[in-house]
């Protein structure tokens, strides 16, 4: 990876970071081309006590998961900043973790404008959706979207966005879990990824989501003070002088260049080059297009909304995503610190590095040598056993969320016509926690030898064109129908799945197609599926003369005034 | 909610300045971080050298305490907003709610 700070190269490494920002890989390759590293005791011993805990924490959720109501919101009693962390725990996968701190390290401050794109959605959903989210909704993000409208075809579009997303989102996580555990503790990859999704199952099936909060909150908790222990060491190292620790990162890259065969001129300024943006921003559109994705994709995941209604009001509703921006954006800054500690600690230790001059263990594991470097092996131990906790907390959110989709939605909705009681509704779920774990499980199996980089853009990409418009449009405009959200919704779906399948990430990297042949050019297809659904949503509700379309648009007062006021909000009352 | 209700808060006037204040503050905030994001995106894009020149004379570019900065804009507008939220929108909404549903 030390020699990516060429903008071409830095430009593949960017977009091999859609990979990592869920699993674990290295520039355009999957980790499967890792070797399994020896048996860390410690990191499965700490990883050990983290499970033991976590499953006590689930014998005392089981206890008081006993309605639907329980299973899926923790019966709305999660406080705004416990929400927050939880909110954060989510969003903090191993990947941002891993992925960022790697991609800072082989690029500098390329890294940097990939972190603060996954950072911008947050304020959107804090001013538009989070407060009337919670006003509408009662367990799914279908709730919401589907509250005047007719329910059976808007619950049928919401659980496809959801299982969609879930199931991309998933994959990449699997995959990422079996690589990085094969890494980090020397196990193989199937029962990395066996161990994943039994002990997923156990804390969504018993404890619910009072469960799957908790492991979150314990997680973030983890992840945020060992991050900040490496960055603090990192600092101190320097004096807490930025300046000092830029200058020594620049002076390591600049001597890695002259090392790599260039003349002095061209080592200084690729060594200065990452200092400044390189090969990140290709061309404008894909730069739009990709923040497009990232913003607004996180306004429409499904397990991220779903965190809304654990809260009893929109007013904790809003300190939720207060907490939780905050503790993502010191997140970020953190794992800046940390890949220029990289830099500085891991790339020139001949420790960390076999025999190629290459980073042990792949591209990825720059994080975790210097959890090393600054903190010994016990500390090593610790950051691989986060990391691991890390990505059975985020798989544990999915599920429930996949879950849902399929019970709530799905099962009671639409099958029972509204008219299931909570005992079955609670059946149900369990039943399909266990049907998706069987099948994540399965589907990390199938894909352990794929390249599966451009999994989680596709996810994010999914959740801006399809479940963000029709969310945002039957909340705030009075003229959507619900033949112009279903068809809007799947255009938004079908357009970014298909432009995702003839983009060079797919079409060329992934499906083996020669290079150049790939139909749609650019990074991500937000910015053309996301209009598209939109347009629909706009296009199909202005030409709907039906009687059904009438009843939507004269629905939309009494819906406004419950987002606006949380009047006749489900559990306004009560917590 | 019956719409005899919906149609009696709608009409309320502390209602009515709920929905105009808070749409306006929501739209005007979101506006403004889409602004801060897309312009350092298409700074990103379009004048690379711009962010890449040195500060002083140490390796400190022009770029570090932008992406900085707009790290911390978007808290601190996140938290500019529920502060407000918190104090004006919650009292309004709770004097609606008390004297609509007496």
């Amino acid at each position: 990876m030390s020699r990516l700070s060429i903008p071409a190269k830095a430009a593949l490494a960017a977009l091999a970071l859609l990979a990592v920002a869920a699993g674990a890989h290295a520039a355009g390759a999957d980790l499967g081309q890792t070797q399994k590293q020896a048996t860390n005791w410690t990191a499965i011993g700490m990883f050990g006590v983290f499970v033991a805990f976590t499953l006590w924490i689930t014998k005392w959720a089981a206890a008081r998961t006993k309605s639907a109501a329980d299973f899926y919101t923790a019966g709305g009693g999660i406080t705004g900043f416990q929400n927050g962390l939880a909110i954060a725990g989510d969003y903090m996968s191993a990947a941002s973790f891993l992925g960022i701190s790697a991609a800072v390290m082989a690029s500098g401050f390329d890294g940097l404008i990939y972190s603060i794109g996954f950072l911008v959605g947050w304020p959107v959903v804090t001013f538009l959706l989070a407060e009337r989210l919670r006003n509408l909704g009662k367990f799914t993000f279908a709730d919401v979207a589907s509250f005047r409208f007719a329910q059976t075809p808007v619950r049928v579009f919401a659980a496809s966005g959801t299982l969609v997303v879930v199931a991309f989102y998933l994959i990449a996580q699997m995959v990422g879990a079996g690589q990085l555990i094969k890494l980090l503790f020397g196990l193989e990859y199937w029962i990395a990824v066996v161990i994943v999704g039994a002990l997923m199952m156990v804390y969504v099936l018993f404890g619910g989501m009072t469960a799957t909060t908790w492991v979150q909150i314990i997680k973030a908790c983890m992840l945020l003070g060992g991050a900040t222990f490496m960055a603090l060491m990192v600092l101190w190292k320097f004096g807490f002088s930025p300046e000092a620790m830029f200058a020594e990162a620049v002076k390591i890259k600049t001597d890695l260049a002259v090392k790599g065969g260039k003349d002095a001129a061209t080592a200084a300024k690729e060594g200065f080059s990452i200092m400044g943006p390189g090969g990140f921003v290709k061309d404008p559109i894909s730069a739009i297009s990709f923040g497009m994705a990232l913003m607004f994709g996180t306004a429409g995941l499904p397990h991220i909304l779903m965190r809304f209604f654990t809260v009893p009001n929109a007013k904790e509703a809003r300190k939720s995503v207060g907490w939780a921006t905050t503790w993502i954006a010191y997140f970020y800054i953190l794992t800046f610190i940390i890949g220029f500690g990289a830099i500085a600690f891991v790339l020139t230790n001949p420790e960390f590095l076999d025999a190629k001059g290459a980073l042990k263990g792949g591209g990825n594991m720059a994080a975790i040598h210097l959890a090393n470097a600054v903190g010994g092996n016990v500390f090593l131990g610790f950051i691989s056993a986060v990391a691991f906790a890390t990505i059975l907390a985020v798989v544990a959110g999915l599920t429930l969320s996949g879950a849902s989709a399929v019970s709530h939605d799905l099962y009671a909705t639409v099958i029972k016509a509204g008219k299931a009681d909570s005992k079955s509704e609670l059946g149900v779920s369990r039943v399909t926690t266990v049907a998706l774990g069987i099948v994540a499980v399965a589907l990390g199996i199938a894909f352990e030898k794929q390249n599966i980089a451009f999994m989680v853009s596709l996810a994010f990409a999914i959740a801006a064109s399809a479940n963000f418009p029709v969310l945002l449009m039957s909340v705030l405009w009075k003229g959507c129908t619900t033949r112009g959200a279903v068809i809007g919704g799947f255009l938004g779906l079908i357009s970014s799945v298909v432009l995702t399948v003839v983009s060079p990430a797919v079409w060329e990297a992934t499906l083996g197609n020669p290079k150049g042949s790939a139909l749609f050019p650019y990074t991500s297809p937000a910015l053309f599926s996301m209009t598209l659904g939109f347009v629909g949503i706009w296009l199909f509700s202005l030409l709907d003369s039906s009687a059904r379309g009438s009843q939507d648009r004269s629905g939309f007062l009494a819906q406004q005034v419950r987002s606006e006021t949380g009047i006749g909000a489900s559990g306004a009352s009560g917590h | 909610m019956d719409t005899d209700l919906a149609s009696r808060i709608a009409s309320h006037p502390d209602y009515i300045a709920l929905k105009a204040r808070r749409s306006r503050f929501g739209w005007t905030l979101a506006v403004l971080m889409l602004i801060v994001y897309y312009g350092f995106i298409l700074l990103v894009a379009f004048d690379k050298p711009f962010l890449a020149q040195r500060l002083g004379e140490g390796v400190m570019t022009v770029g570090m305490p932008v992406g900085l900065a707009v790290i911390v804009f978007t808290v601190l507008i996140t938290v500019i907003y529920i502060r407000r939220a918190n104090r004006e929108f919650d009292a309004l909404s709770e004097r609606i709610a008390r004297s609509v549903l007496k």
